[in-house]
């Protein structure tokens, strides 16, 4: 076997192209335009959450947009630049690097998941770039080892708070003395809220009788499900995200499961009643971060659908809010220096965003409220608004 | 045979000119620092691309679970450096051996298998290491293992690549390589002539195992933040794709192809909605117009300039 | 009594499970057979055959058979011109290249999808109420209902044609031996074509199934049954048929045993390992015949 020289000029010049283009890929970007303000949006735009990724860029995406259409920032315009990050870790540190480094981002707003957050945050502190979690709960995205990490902020509340609200509600709204919980292990989200529910519920004197746990991308629960009906508890709880939510209680109910199922914000899409259908969904109980009955919330949810054509889900509204107070804490800054920019996040006070109004605390989390929503139905009724002890 | 030839002697020089240019580049911050961190992912996945060719390529075994092996040494080594702070180079090592041992008790039993059903075995024995560490919560279960140090750069990892590539570069053209490569062409045939098959399989595991932990462990220190995810078998027929795509059975063709799929990945990260369509629709016209891979057999040194600066011999393998 | 009622109940969810694995893995088998390639694209296949089926219900409003038709169909037209234009010029090339290629297109059909229909996942509406039968405190549904007495159907036909017609002793003969089918007069290129026609067919099936047994579909839910269909069909033997239905159904139900009493976390790593454990006992798969080796 031998090479031609012919294939071996193609292949010169194919080295030659992909050179050239590295060379323009490292020009692109920059320091960027005068009149622009870069914010890098680093999301789980392919992969296995794609889905959860993609519905909190379509949200900052709308809030951006309404931003640049009444004129901008003091006459600058937000210029969006979007990172794939594969719904992995390591890929999540190689988009952030690229937004910093390549496209000049002065904020980055993203990724979704909270394994991705961690491992962007170190990049992002050694670069002094803030970043904006939309979604990531575990109180570990904004603390590390008692320390408040000085550049990530989040626009989402925390596990414990949402765990200790629910375990409340079972215990003293539903009167319930056992429970069975029932988590996804591929999520630091899920197992937190577990553990937190677990102990808020035992401490109430409630009993946990069974914890079962399955992986994201399942779908068939009915085996585990079969297990967990023979527990025969007052409740189950089921912190997960909706599309594995759906799937369960749709199983649950088949299965003649009939007790109150409760959940967590990941509960908060209208897919869930789409798969798991209006009559099984009665009978469960969800906290999330807004009602959609509420007056304050309704310009957000109009204009989301009409851009999209559809309503929110609970990702794209904290999308939606990262961006407001990306929005807020530009405008405060009054520059695009990152420094400041960290300064006026740490400063968001009474912010008025799509769910609602929020102050940053000082571990970086947002004070607000949970709500906990009935699925009545075939619709959602609110049944208590909790703000954090 | 000597360890080291003339030949590797310029080689050796013609790598530490390019590792000199690359420094200086990245010292005077040239290059940004989103090519700094792909050029260390290239170095990796070099290591792991060449050392999947010495299963796939020359011994002609169908792996298909590189990524747990990765897993192992990348797991080994963050313990040690982030419980027991171990020195960054040992720990490496302890991922090797690890990774290294797990690829030999994986080769035993499933030597026995061959082609396609070699192939899904190994996949599932990745499958399993990758689900275990997913229920350890000592390393942090599926959300991930946290607050990894920082310790990859990339002299670090291009030296370790250098190793690697010069390791098996000579193994190849050892005794132990010529079974492996008479075990490809003709398994039945070589152990007729006298080649005790089963040691040479096992090695072939065992060292492709061990280099790939080495891979891991440099890998997991440059993320602060590893999960199980990141070693899906996804992620071993990524690297099959580099073998495959630089040519089975040339080091030069490894080296390429873990350039030019980490190298597409990165230069297409501006179009995310994209990337995948493209990756996936250059793959297939590769394949149809270089079925054999970019280099096939064949090694750089094989080349018209490249002759001329080396003296020729001692390569006759394919 | 109620160990036991669970157990049954566990059977019955596994069955299910594993008739899905089954018609999956029957095309996986059938390409195995005559051309030696591993299909990593089959479980794609399946998905677009989930969507193709999902527009036929919500967007043309047609019922759960005629969209099964039309899916069937569809998706088995699709799998022939994969086969044209992906798999046949590479018909002499290494086996290894073939098989990268399937990777790509794989990829390819992932995210072109995704790239339509968007990553979220869609929403079957709800096919045929709540019909359930509990019998002494198992519960079968309709879907479950459905899904088993397609397959059947299914099987028995393919059954017949690979037995009875033409066509498939042509398919038997070329999954023999390829070139001494074509000496036999046998365009093994047609009948290689149609493999991948009634391959894709059934799983597309599956995946219109699937979207009405679980209710939701979205651009990656082939990868990872493709790979357990891929694990079937080398349980059972790959290349042979009653091997993919009989592998299906085992790992259907190890699934369910091991998530309904170990814990679903280890369900894959179960399902792996009986693969192991069967092929160090048998290297050739359930049915697999050890092949002498020629020297």
């Amino acid at each position: 076997m031998k090479f031609g020289s012919k294939s071996l000029k193609l292949m010169a010049a194919a080295v030659g192209v992909a050179l050239m283009g590295s060379v323009f890929a490292g020009c692109g970007g920059g320091a960027g335009k005068s009149d622009e303000i870069t914010v890098g949006a680093n999301f789980e735009l392919t992969g296995n959450v794609a889905n959860y990724g993609s519905a909190s860029m379509d949200g900052l995406k709308l809030a951006v947009k309404e931003c640049n259409d009444a004129g901008g920032i003091n006459g600058k315009k937000i210029n969006l630049v979007s990172a794939d990050n594969k719904s992995e870790a390591s890929e999540a540190v190689n988009a952030a690097t690229k937004l910093i480094s390549d496209d000049g981002a002065k904020v980055i707003i993203g990724p979704a998941v909270t394994a991705n957050v961690i491992a962007e945050s170190q990049v992002a502190t050694d670069s002094k770039v803030p970043v904006i979690a939309p979604d990531a709960t575990s109180p570990d995205v904004t603390v590390e080892n008692g320390t408040v990490k000085p550049f990530i902020f989040r626009s989402c509340f925390i596990d414990p708070q949402q765990g200790t609200v629910m375990a409340k509600f079972a215990s003293e709204n539903l009167k319930a003395k056992t429970a069975v919980i029932y988590v996804d292990n591929s999520t630091d989200y899920s197992k937190s809220l577990g553990k937190v529910f677990k102990e808020k519920f035992e401490a109430a004197g409630g009993k946990v009788l069974d914890q079962q746990a399955f992986v994201a991308k399942d779908t068939d629960f009915k085996a585990t499900l079969t297990t967990l009906k023979a527990a025969n508890a007052d409740v189950i709880f089921v912190p997960a995200y909706y599309e594995e939510v759906g799937k369960i209680v749709k199983q649950a109910r088949e299965l003649g499961i009939t007790c109150p199922i409760l959940g967590t914000d990941g509960w908060d899409d209208p897919k869930v009643a789409d798969i798991a259908g209006a009559d099984a969904l009665n009978n469960t109980y969800f906290s999330t971060h807004f009602s959609d009955k509420d007056d304050s919330v309704k310009d957000f949810i109009d204009a989301f659908n009409k851009e999209y054509g559809h309503a929110p889900n609970v990702f794209a509204a904290l999308g939606y809010d990262a961006g407001k107070m990306l929005i807020d804490a530009i405008k405060r800054a009054g520059s695009d220096d990152p420094e400041k920019i960290r300064q006026a996040l740490e400063e968001t006070k009474d912010l008025k965003v799509g769910t609602g109004t929020i102050t940053i605390d000082k571990a970086h989390n947002p004070i607000k409220p949970a709500v906990i929503l009935e699925n009545k139905g075939g619709d959602r009724v609110m049944v208590a608004k909790i703000m954090p002890e | 045979m000597k360890f080291l030839r003339r030949n590797d002697l310029v080689m050796l020089g013609i790598g530490i000119v390019i590792f000199a240019v690359l420094q200086v580049l990245i010292t005077e911050r040239i290059m940004s620092s989103f090519w700094q961190l792909n050029v260390i992912i290239i170095g990796i996945n070099v290591i792991m691309a060449v050392s999947l060719n010495l299963i796939n390529g020359y011994t002609g075994q169908f792996s298909l679970g590189h990524a747990g092996f990765m897993a192992a040494g990348a797991y080994t080594s963050v313990v040690l450096t982030t419980f027991f702070h171990w020195p960054f180079a040992l720990a490496l090592l302890a991922g090797a051996v690890v990774a290294g041992f797990l690829g030999f008790l994986v080769g035993i039993p499933t030597l026995r298998l061959r082609g396609d059903y070699l192939a899904i075995a190994t996949i599932g024995m990745s499958e399993i290491i990758r689900i275990c560490i997913m229920n350890i919560d000592y390393v942090g279960g599926a959300a991930g293992f946290k607050g990894i140090p920082h310790n990859t750069t990339f002299a670090w990892v291009f030296f370790i690549m250098l190793f690697a590539l010069f390791f098996i570069k000579n193994f190849v053209n050892s005794d132990g390589g010529r079974a492996c490569l008479a075990i490809r062409e003709n398994e039945v045939a070589a152990e007729s002539m006298g080649v005790n098959t089963t040691k040479y399989k096992v090695m072939a595991f065992t060292i492709g195992a061990a280099f790939a932990g080495v891979a891991g462990g440099l890998f997991a220190h440059s993320f602060y933040l590893i999960s199980p995810n990141s070693f899906t078998f996804m992620q071993s027929f990524n690297y099959l794709i580099m073998v495959v795509l630089g040519g089975l059975g040339s080091i030069t063709g490894s080296i390429a192809g873990a350039f030019v799929v980490t190298f597409i990945s990165a230069a297409l990260a501006n179009w995310p909605e994209f990337r995948m369509i493209i990756y996936a629709l250059a793959l297939i016209l590769l394949m149809f117009y270089r079925p054999q891979g970019l280099f096939g057999y064949m090694e750089i040194t094989d080349f018209g300039p490249f002759r001329k600066i080396l003296k020729k011999g001692g390569r006759n393998d394919a | 009594m109620e160990v036991l009622q669970q157990v049954l109940q566990q059977l019955i969810n596994g069955i299910s499970l594993g008739s899905i694995y089954a018609l999956i893995a029957l095309g996986y088998t059938m390409i195995y057979g005559i051309i030696k390639l591993i299909n990593f694209a089959h479980g794609d296949i399946y998905m677009v055959g989930a969507y193709i089926g999902f527009f036929a219900i919500t967007q043309a409003h047609l019922s759960i058979v005629p969209a099964l038709l039309i899916s069937f169909v569809v998706t088995g037209c699709l799998g022939m011109v994969i086969e044209k234009l992906a798999y046949k010029p590479l018909r002499h090339a290494p086996r290894i290249s073939v098989l990268i290629t399937a990777i790509g297109v794989s990829f390819f059909l992932e995210y072109t999808s995704m790239y339509f229909v968007s990553p979220t996942p869609r929403t079957f509406p709800a096919m045929f109420g709540d019909v359930a039968v509990s019998i002494g405190g198992i519960v079968i549904n309709g879907q479950q209902m459905l899904i088993l007495g397609i397959t059947a159907v299914l099987m028995i036909i393919l059954t017949y044609i690979v037995q009875k017609t033409k066509t498939g002793k042509a398919m038997r003969a070329a999954s023999f031996d390829v070139e001494t089918a074509q000496l036999m007069g046998i365009d093994s290129d047609r009948i290689i074509s149609y493999t991948f026609g009634i391959g894709s067919a059934l799983a597309a099936v599956a995946g219109v199934l699937v979207g009405v047994y679980y209710n939701s579909i979205d651009p990656l839910m082939g990868i990872m049954p493709g790979m357990k269909a891929f694990v079937a069909a080398v349980l059972g033997g790959i290349g042979i048929l009653p091997g993919a239905v009989v592998g299906g159904l085992i790992l259907g139900v190890v699934e369910a045993l091991v998530s309904g009493f170990i814990s679903s976390t280890f369900r894959d790593a179960a399902a792996f390992a009986i693969l192991i454990l069967v092929l160090l006992v048998r290297p050739a798969g359930i049915f697999g015949k050890d092949v002498k080796e020629k020297v």
